[in-house]
């Protein structure tokens, strides 16, 4: 068990957190770039001092400024992956794995490097200096040089951001594989929750120097607890005042016009959130069937395709995207200015209050 | 003809006018001296005298520089603190102090009757005309051009490389040893040519504060001087010997780290 509690003031940033990750589990931290993410990480590594804090990992205290313990980084035991991997320039792959094994023969820790390399697939690269190494191979031997010293628990800051798109989603499956192996609590930071929540089992949701929420992704995406965490997971967020309706729905009149009925209490200001996939998209006079209750007439701003889809950018007049197949797109001739109807179930609507 | 062209033609000018000029007299003083001159001025005991004492006093001062100025390059360059600013300034101060200011100055803070003086002779420390006033004036003139060059090499390095190996189990001092000098290196290194250089050809400071006496303190720069009015030609033959011993050392320099570093120590 991996416990961080700390409250620094950086500059005229304030981060307030206190996480746990239980042994052998990923806690993901998700969250804008200056959201406070690698702070955590600087924090629990002994780089960076927070005037309040507590770190304990296991049976160990690395930080508790209460009691004035505060061990230096090398005393740590934590596997670090930094952002740019940081391999050494002047050393070789295997030299880079071998430098935390020390009072050993060179032999014995040149052979432990190559096991470790060839462990991640990365016996190769050996004899390579970091700077005639791709993106994926510096991953690789960043990540053995972590476990080399066999840490009491790893960190990882964007460990994929460094890889250009192609390689990036063979790299996170096989980065789960290597969490899932390592048996240690490991914190993990990212700025992109589909990242989050493929390695994470669980993902806390960060911002502005506070956890916002920390749960499965399945139980951020579902339950959002507030606004930025719906629009963090995908979803486009809507802002209204809401009422209680007939039936126990409630009916939120959004700022700017419209109105929207969801199955979720609110009274007051909220914040409506939908997925982009639970909207469909209609012709202006098409008849109103099916169970969706809610109905926006919009104004198309942008058709982009993304993969297999399309994200169509909408006015409602609020913001709102809907993703759609291409065919579906074309049928409905739909092209920036086309007017249009957005369709989704008042179940699928997910009420936060402001 | 285009105007590309011509705007050619003067950059390829100008570029010919600087290397003449900065060339020709270095030429000269090769093509002034004979073979026979050369190794007969080289036989004369005050010649041969003075090139050692110059390689003995330059090597140690310079020795002196990296061991001190190494460290305190690196807190420069990887502590904010306040009154860092002012340091760096001090610190280059003596980059643009005219030599004589230089020697002057070591006379009023080491002499007999400077601010250290009494301090000195009561610990039995001469170093106003000695060859260990030599190494002291040498060290004053060139330790900036080191500590800039340090403190500018571990500035580049990315600080990631030294948190990495803090948390790969290395303290602080291992940090500095193993991974910031190895991976400045070749800035170190050229940092090094250019104090070495600076120090080989120091002239004002040590004549106002050693002074230029044979086999004690007259390095190479100071026999030159010495024998310019009375023998011209054993003057341009220690000159020659002064010009190759140089050229040698930023050639070794070049082949211990590679041309990028000989790149920075021109700029």
């Amino acid at each position: 068990m991996l416990c961080v509690e700390a409250q620094a003031q950086l500059g005229a940033f304030s981060l307030d957190v206190a996480l746990e990750t239980p042994a052998a589990t990923c806690l993901t931290l998700a969250g804008p770039s200056g959201a406070g993410k690698s702070s955590v990480l600087r924090i629990t590594a002994g780089l960076v001092r927070p005037q309040h804090g507590r770190v304990v990992c296991g049976d160990e205290v690395w930080l508790d400024t209460a009691a004035g313990i505060d061990r230096p980084p090398e005393r740590r035991r934590c596997g670090v992956v930094f952002q740019d991997y940081a391999l050494f320039p002047t050393l070789s792959g295997w030299q880079n794995v071998a430098y935390p094994l020390r009072g050993l023969h060179r032999r014995e820790r040149r052979r432990r490097a190559l096991a470790l390399l060839e462990r991640f697939g990365a016996a190769h690269l050996a004899d390579a200096h970091p700077h005639t190494m791709s993106g994926g191979e510096r991953q690789r031997v960043a990540v053995a040089r972590a476990l080399a010293r066999e840490p009491a628990a790893l960190l990882l800051d964007e460990p994929l951001s460094a890889l250009d798109a192609r390689t990036r989603a063979a790299a996170a499956r096989e980065l789960a594989a290597v969490l899932g192996d390592a048996g240690v609590p490991t914190l993990l930071v990212t700025h992109d929750f589909a990242e989050a929540a493929l390695l994470g089992t669980r993902v806390g949701v960060i911002d502005g120097g506070r956890v916002v929420q920390v749960g499965t992704a399945a139980e951020l995406a579902a339950a959002p607890a507030s606004a930025f965490v719906a629009d963090f997971t995908g979803a486009t967020v809507l802002t209204g005042t809401a009422h209680a309706a007939a039936d126990g729905l409630t009916l939120v009149a959004l700022d700017g016009g419209g109105q929207v009925v969801s199955t979720d209490p609110g009274h007051g200001p909220v914040a409506v959130s939908v997925y982009p996939w639970e909207i469909s998209v209609q012709a202006p006079d098409a008849p109103r069937g099916g169970s969706a209750q809610n109905h926006l007439p919009v104004e198309v701003v942008s058709v982009t395709s993304v993969g297999n889809r399309v994200r169509i950018g909408m006015a409602a007049p609020q913001p709102l995207a809907a993703e759609i197949t291409g065919m579906a797109a074309h049928e409905l001739g739909l092209a920036a200015g086309a007017r249009a109807v957005a369709s989704w179930k008042a179940t699928a609507t997910r009420l936060v209050a402001r | 003809m285009s105007r590309r062209g011509w705007f050619g033609l003067v950059l390829v000018a100008a570029l010919a006018l600087v290397l003449c000029f900065l060339i020709l007299p270095v030429v000269a003083i090769f093509v002034d001296t004979s073979p026979s001159e050369l190794v007969s001025s080289l036989g004369e005991p005050g010649a041969r005298e003075a090139l050692r004492l110059s390689l003995v006093c330059t090597a140690i001062s310079v020795a002196i520089i990296v061991v001190v100025g190494t460290p305190a390059a690196y807190l420069l360059a990887t502590r904010r603190f306040r009154g860092r600013a002012t340091i760096v300034t001090l610190i280059e101060l003596p980059l643009v102090l005219p030599p004589a200011v230089a020697g002057i100055g070591l006379l009023a803070a080491l002499g007999p009757n400077g601010l250290l003086g009494g301090l000195l002779d009561d610990a039995g420390i001469r170093l106003v005309l000695t060859t260990a006033g030599v190494i002291v004036a040498l060290t004053f003139v060139a330790a900036p051009f080191y500590l800039r060059q340090a403190q500018s090499a571990f500035e580049a390095l990315d600080p990631t490389w030294l948190d990495a190996s803090r948390t790969l189990g290395a303290s602080q001092a291992r940090t500095f040893l193993r991974i910031a000098i190895p991976s400045a290196g070749s800035g170190l290194v050229s940092g090094l040519a250019l104090a070495w250089g600076r120090a080989l050809g120091e002239f004002g400071a040590t004549l106002m504060f050693a002074g230029s006496f044979r086999g004690i303190t007259q390095t190479v720069p100071l026999a030159i001087y010495e024998r310019f009015s009375s023998d011209f030609t054993g003057a341009l033959a220690l000159s020659a010997v002064l010009v190759a011993v140089s050229a040698a050392l930023l050639l070794a320099v070049k082949l211990l780290s590679g041309s990028t570093a000989l790149g920075r120590a021109v700029r």
